[in-house]
């Protein structure tokens, strides 16, 4: 597992409150992990913060499943 | 129309010298103080350096990594002593008419610590407002009830009264007319706090309110003492179940009391400072006895306001003489803030529970830590001091006031079957 996806998979255990075994790429945060709108926005600030990024609303919409999370971080950091 | 009757039929406490009902009870009767140094934060560079804060109480555990994190500690306060209220009334949540149940709870403040912190992180950054997406949902005074509604499903009238140190008893006043009127058959109601933060005896200290005896804290709350100096914060909370008496008595429940009626009043005067003459003390202790049809005479106890600051204090007494007469004399009055410190938002439940439960045990807890007598207080008034005193108590009254002029009061009693 890569650098970044370890720490995002850090961080949603820690916010999300789940088993890190729940946390596969396809999970969706709202329909596996149970997040609701708030916890989402919550999970990307925190992505910004530790990644020192700016992820922009339109396309923090885009960002539902953990593995989304990894690749467009991933990008960014490029 | 003909207004219902209403009873208590649960309670739940959370508080400084016990985190239940029964540990609270006990506390009261046995006079112990809350008080102690503060652990949440370095208190070098603060005044006061002590506080009645919540012990040994594991929320972490009560509440989960991931619910915790939504909620402010004056919000996960109101859920514990509510979740004990509710299981203590015996109500059957699976046949219950949800729609028929509300929630209306008191709140000084609200979310402090959240408050503080989130703004601490802003005012520490760039600029950029990074604020976290719970911090006004967590902050929000009305939080509280709206999560005891999520929890049970209950859907009938929520909202949080908010009149400072007066607010849990207007709460309290509110759920009582609600169901007097018809609009619910049972109200949870009570309050909660939680201000032991930075801000919180930042913000008290500056108004020279909070006792500063930080070599003995444990005797710092005194009130009627010569020598009071300041209230002591507490923080916690308290849960009342009220409810129409025909549906308390259908489905069998115990039965505390019976809620009598409410006053409320403002002094109209200063923000902070009582009125000298306590001209809204006596209007809502008079308006109270009203609004419960009630005679001075019928009262036995009263729990005061009583916080042991200066002013207040004497206030409060001469104007309970004014209202009740020669009557004051035979009263057992007292200061149970002595023991638990001022929870604020949230005194007016945990006090009418500890006046709730003196009715119950034929027991009036004590007003600890009094010395001196103070000469400006008549020493033929029975303050009930040091230690509990035996007394059969069928009407009791409890007194809040809050900064801001609020004045609630509650009259309870024993319940004829």
């Amino acid at each position: 597992m890569s650098d970044i996806a370890s720490r995002v998979k850090a961080i949603i255990v820690d916010k999300l409150g789940v088993d890190e075994n729940e946390v596969v790429n396809d999970a969706s945060f709202t329909n596996d992990l149970g997040a609701d709108s708030l916890d989402t926005v919550e999970l990307i600030m925190e992505f910004e913060k530790e990644f020192d990024i700016q992820i922009p609303d339109d396309q923090a919409e885009n960002i539902a499943t953990v593995g989304q999370a990894i690749s467009y971080i991933e990008e960014a950091k490029k | 129309m003909e207004l219902k009757r209403v009873v208590v039929t649960g309670l739940g406490a959370l508080t400084p010298i016990g985190n239940n009902i029964e540990e609270y009870w006990d506390s009261l009767v046995s006079g112990k103080s809350g008080s102690a140094p503060i652990t949440y934060f370095d208190t070098e560079k603060f005044k006061t350096k002590f506080a009645c804060e919540i012990k040994n109480f594991d929320f972490n555990e009560y509440f989960g990594r991931k619910e915790i994190r939504r909620l402010d500690k004056f919000a996960q306060y109101a859920l514990v002593a509510s979740d004990e209220a509710i299981a203590d009334s015996g109500i059957d949540l699976e046949t219950v008419d949800k729609y028929r149940v509300g929630v209306i709870w008191g709140a000084g403040i609200g979310g402090l610590e959240t408050f503080q912190e989130e703004v601490k992180n802003f005012a520490n950054g760039d600029g950029t407002p990074r604020f976290n997406p719970f911090f006004i949902p967590k902050m929000i005074a009305d939080i509280a009830p709206g999560n005891i509604s999520i929890k049970h499903g209950f859907m009938g009238p929520n909202y949080t009264t908010v009149s400072a140190c007066a607010s849990s008893a207007n709460a309290l006043i509110d759920a009582l007319n609600y169901i007097r009127l018809g609009y619910s058959d049972v109200m949870v109601t009570g309050g909660s706090e939680a201000a032991v933060t930075q801000a919180g005896m930042g913000g008290f200290n500056a108004m020279h309110a909070l006792s500063t005896r930080n070599d003995d804290p444990e005797k710092a709350s005194r009130p009627f003492d010569a020598n009071r100096d300041g209230f002591v914060l507490g923080e916690g909370a308290g849960a009342l179940i009220l409810e129409e008496y025909e549906h308390a008595k259908a489905r069998g429940a115990t039965i505390y009391a019976e809620v009598l009626g409410g006053g409320m009043s403002s002094d109209a005067y200063h923000m902070t400072a009582p009125h000298p003459e306590g001209k809204g003390v006596v209007a809502v202790m008079e308006n109270c006895l009203r609004n419960a049809g009630l005679n001075p005479e019928d009262v036995d106890a009263i729990n005061t306001h009583g916080t042991s600051t200066p002013l207040g204090d004497v206030a409060e007494l001469k104007a309970i003489t004014k209202v009740f007469g020669a009557h004051a004399k035979s009263l057992n009055i007292n200061s149970t803030k002595s023991m638990t410190g001022h929870l604020l938002g949230a005194a007016g439940a945990i006090e009418a529970i500890a006046s709730i439960l003196a009715m119950k045990h034929s027991l009036v807890p004590p007003t600890i830590n009094h010395e001196t007598a103070d000469e400006n207080i008549d020493p033929e008034l029975n303050l009930t001091l040091n230690k509990a005193q035996e007394r059969e108590v069928n009407v009791a009254m409890s007194n809040t006031f809050g900064f801001g002029g609020h004045n609630a009061c509650v009259l309870f009693k024993k319940i004829e079957e």
